[in-house]
């Protein structure tokens, strides 16, 4: 079967571990308000014409013309919400295995229902790694933020916890609304009852989407956030660390 | 068995015993290094003094403008001046260009004409008893060149169409194995070299005569070499004994080169392998401390930071900057399978850190995918900080040129003392494609250049036509070029001898025929253009093609896609096959280059728009790199694009220029926490005690 995917990038260095080529897909259903890659929210529909039609082997044949760029690395989709054409992604995921390619996921989890996992469960055959984005730990706050519940997401990833994915947990650090000392330690201690993460990585808050919402006639709610600076992300990520070792410690005691 | 001279005691021996052959007694005798950074020293003392004098010139350089003294009464020579201090005292390696530290040489040999303009544009005035005897008894390069130059050759020169010729200025790119005066002494490379003249005897064919003549040339540049030394105290005649004497020895003989040649690249070659045998014989003998050793070099690279040439704004527009391309290569892999990084290595990079980042000596790390992981780090890291390192792939040059070749320049691959190249500039491909539509009228003057071809008059073009016309005209262009190139390199050997570098090579040379070629992304897109797109001329009052206008789209070159990535390809062949049929000046070997680093700026003010949608005067992308914000697939795919053009039909050197920001290229780790281990993270957790025993 055939996707809908944004566009390629051959050299991708931040998704994932190693030079990595990747895949951003056509749509998605949140709305976080500090997405930077709004150009990819809307479904390809009939009449919309958005997103370019492509086949598995399109995409893997892409990729082989840079293979040797990519040794170390692998391939990852990401968004857009790959997970939302989980048929497609299974189906790249199979082929790009069969050819000895590392598989990284890329997703928010929001597609995920915990009371029929058979389509994913085929999905995650095929994973290599899940970069799970959670873009807030409280659900009201989350709503707010997304558009969605994060019930769902925080169920993906006990989930694959449970599965035994390599886990690397993502998390967005906007001035105001997640850079928030509590909700940053309610995460880590989140974090610490999942069992197979390899990484944490905190990404500050940047408004470089800005000119995106501005060509697609979008009103960018978040236009008098201040970008975080690298030091208030270490910040942030050393209460996310605290939070972690906090969790284990009061599973530890309760034991 | 003879014994060994004294001054290789330590050292093992073998064929290089024999013969002039440092290959053979680097290979006997250097000690891979597989450590890290760790051994470095900082700068000394005197480092730190010597380094603060030579700001503070280059401070009052930048204020005079860019230039703070010229010579224009003494004519550079290899003993023209008395010795020359930073700070006499504190100096470890000694030697400059002229009696003063910054103070730019004075060289007409090339050409009057530019010796006399670098000097009148920085507000100095020649000597008028030089500029007499340059003018009336002493013939130079330049004046050799333009007696022979036919008026189709000065037509498109003039139309830039063949363009920064060597034809008033030094050609450069040839590298002397200046080891050669350390490892064996100048005495001994003179005693070879009289017996190479032996070598030539009757019948005295021109060949024989002229090979006579540049030999007798060379012996007389290398007595005045050993002069050059004794002013400054030194004796370079027999061996070098110390590391010191060893650092100093090479130094003298790159010195020697670059008072005598004002040349568009003046390389070092690959030093620090050879200098390391010294530096670890000293170290095994107790006479040198890892201080010192790092003070040796400190010392060396601060007097290759040196280097000045006087040359015109013109010449330093061409080249972005006023530059001596002083290339040192370092590391790379050995054909026995041994890399070749030693701690000497790590010293040359280590000059960045402890003297700061600079664009010269341009230090160029050849890349292996099989170099000690601390190396590549290392590198990373200078890079990072620095971003001053060049890297060649070393797997790619190896297979050509063994383990002992150099870079020239930024990309002409040489083995050092082995083979030679007669640098060539470039001819531009884009307007060469112009030519094609026009018929051999300039799109910018209106001239008939070219041979007079039968012009496209359609108001379309055609793909089929298109390319018939412009394989017509490559094949003018490729035949007027290289015989543009025949003259000036017969009249460079003639006027403006390199008698010091060649006195620094074996007798028999193996000589490469460097042309180039410019614009090759930019025909690429236009041809595929033409093809998949439909292309419309704009045409002026005189009927000549000046604009396009392109309905649709069209594959464009960096983007992976072989339908035009193929167009690329297929044009180097085609062009580099016509290069090959010509006959090439001392049976020279023809190779291209792709690498207009720089110059692609100024050969895009000079060409009209082209098909591909790009304006009258727009820079071409430089080398081999697709056209500015064309590539939108990201890097991998651009690269791949570059990395089918073929090697063996570009070998001197396809450029690919690639800056990316930092955080692109991947976490940092104060954000990032990756090889988690969330168990390891409690250590009250009991079972784990701590992380390093963890099995990760």
């Amino acid at each position: 079967m055939n996707g809908f995917i944004h566009s390629t990038e051959s050299f991708g260095t931040v998704d994932g571990p190693g030079i990595r080529f990747v895949v951003f897909f056509q749509g998605c259903p949140m709305r976080c308000q500090y997405c930077h890659n709004p150009d990819t929210w809307e479904f390809h529909t009939d009449t919309n014409g958005l997103g370019r039609e492509v086949s598995a082997e399109e995409i893997l044949n892409m990729y082989d013309g840079v293979k040797e760029f990519l040794k170390d690395g692998g391939l990852t989709c990401t968004g857009g919400e790959p997970m939302a054409q989980l048929g497609f992604l299974t189906e790249l995921f199979e082929k790009a295995k069969k050819r000895g390619i590392h598989t990284c996921l890329d997703t928010s989890g929001i597609t995920f229902n915990p009371d029929n996992t058979a389509a994913v469960d085929r999905l995650m055959d095929v994973t290599d790694v899940i970069m799970l984005d959670i873009k807030h730990i409280d659900d009201d706050e989350h709503k707010k933020l997304t558009g969605q519940s994060n019930k769902n997401i925080l169920a993906f990833a006990k989930y694959a916890s449970d599965k035994k994915k390599e886990l690397w947990i993502r998390h967005v650090v906007v001035p105001g609304i997640t850079q928030n000392d509590h909700w940053l330690h309610e995460l880590g201690v989140f974090i610490s009852g999942l069992k197979s993460v390899k990484a944490l990585d905190v990404l500050p808050y940047h408004d470089m989407g800005k000119v995106k919402y501005q060509n697609l006639g979008i009103d960018y709610v978040l236009k008098d956030v201040e970008p975080l600076s690298k030091a208030d992300a270490v910040k942030a990520r050393d209460v996310i660390m605290q939070g972690i070792r906090d969790g284990l410690m009061a599973e530890r005691n309760s034991k | 068995m003879n014994q060994m001279p004294k001054e290789w005691e330590g050292f093992k021996g073998g064929q290089w015993t024999k013969e002039i052959n440092v290959r053979d007694f680097i290979q006997r005798n250097y000690t891979p290094y597989d450590g890290d950074e760790s051994f470095l020293a900082g700068p000394t003392d005197a480092t730190k003094k010597l380094w603060a004098d030579v700001m503070e010139l280059a401070k009052k350089e930048r204020e005079a403008g860019g230039v703070l003294d010229m010579d224009t009464k003494v004519v550079s020579s290899l003993v023209s001046h008395g010795a020359g201090y930073i700070e006499k005292d504190l100096e470890q390696i000694v030697g400059l260009q002229t009696d003063k530290p910054f103070k730019r040489a004075l060289m007409p040999y090339g050409g009057l004409r530019m010796a006399e303009k670098a000097c009148s544009d920085n507000g100095y005035t020649i000597d008028p008893e030089i500029k007499h005897i340059f003018t009336e008894y002493r013939k130079t390069h330049n004046a050799g060149v333009f007696d022979v130059y036919t008026p189709e050759m000065r037509a498109a020169r003039t139309a830039h169409i063949l363009t920064g010729l060597p034809d008033a200025y030094g050609r450069g790119r040839i590298i002397g194995d200046y080891r050669r005066v350390a490892l064996y002494g100048v005495d001994r490379l003179i005693e070879d070299k009289k017996e190479q003249k032996a070598f030539y005897t009757c019948p005295m064919t021109e060949e024989k005569i002229r090979a006579r003549e540049e030999i007798a040339e060379q012996i007389r540049a290398l007595e005045n070499l050993k002069k050059m030394a004794e002013i400054y105290g030194c004796d370079i005649s027999k061996p070098a004994v110390t590391a010191k004497e060893a650092v100093q020895a090479v130094y003298f003989g790159y010195l020697g080169a670059v008072k005598d040649q004002n040349g568009a690249a003046m390389s070092l070659g690959r030093t620090s392998t050879f200098l390391d045998i010294y530096f670890e014989r000293d170290f095994k003998l107790g006479r040198l401390t890892e201080e010192q050793a790092q003070e040796l070099i400190d010392h060396f690279i601060m007097k290759l930071r040196l280097v000045r040439f006087a040359r015109t704004p013109e010449y330093n527009s061409l080249f972005s900057g006023d530059p001596q391309w002083v290339t040192e290569s370092l590391g790379g892999m050995g054909i026995d399978g041994r890399h070749m990084v030693t701690k000497n290595c790590f010293r040359y990079l280590h000059t960045l850190e402890n003297l700061g980042t600079a664009p010269e000596p341009n230090m160029t790390v050849l890349w292996s995918t099989r170099l000690p992981a601390a190396w590549k780090a290392y590198c990373a890291k200078i890079s990072i900080n620095t971003s001053s390192i060049q890297y060649e792939n070393d797997d790619l040059m190896r297979v050509t040129h063994g383990d002992d070749y150099a870079i020239a320049c930024c990309v002409s691959s040489m083995r050092v003392g082995k083979e030679m190249q007669f640098f060539g500039a470039r001819a531009n491909l884009a307007k060469c494609l112009l030519y094609a539509i026009n018929g051999g009228v300039d799109e910018i003057s209106g001239v008939q250049v070219a041979t007079k071809l039968r012009p496209i008059t359609s108001e379309y073009l055609d793909y089929d036509e298109v390319m018939e016309k412009y394989d017509d005209m490559m094949t003018w262009l490729a035949e007027l070029y290289v015989n543009t190139l025949n003259i000036i390199h017969y009249m460079h050997d003639k006027y403006c001898y390199e008698s010091l570098q060649m006195a620094l090579h074996d007798r028999e040379v193996k000589r490469y025929f460097a042309t180039g070629i410019a614009g090759i992304s930019v025909v690429a897109d236009s041809l595929s253009a033409i093809k998949y797109a439909k292309v419309k001329t704009v045409r002026n009052e005189n009927g000549i093609v000046v604009d396009y206008e392109i309905e649709g789209d069209f594959p464009k070159y960096g983007n992976d896609d072989d339908r035009v990535d193929e167009i690329a390809e297929d044009i180097l062949n085609r062009f580099m096959n016509k290069i090959r049929q010509q006959q090439t000046y001392r049976g020279g070997i023809p190779t291209t280059s792709i690498l207009t680093i720089t110059s692609n700026v100024v050969y895009g003010k000079k060409t009209g728009s082209t098909p591909d949608g790009r304006k009258l005067g727009v820079p071409l992308a430089p080398g081999a790199n697709p056209m500015h914000g064309r590539d939108t697939h990201g890097a991998s795919a651009s690269l791949s694009s570059v990395s089918k053009l073929q090697f063996s039909n570009a070998q001197d050197g396809i450029s690919n220029t690639f800056s990316i920001i930092p955080d692109a290229l991947g976490k940092d780790t104060g954000v990032f926490v990756g090889d988690l281990d969330i168990d390891a993270l409690c250590p009250a957790c009991g079972n784990i005690p701590n992380t390093s025993d963890n099995d990760r």
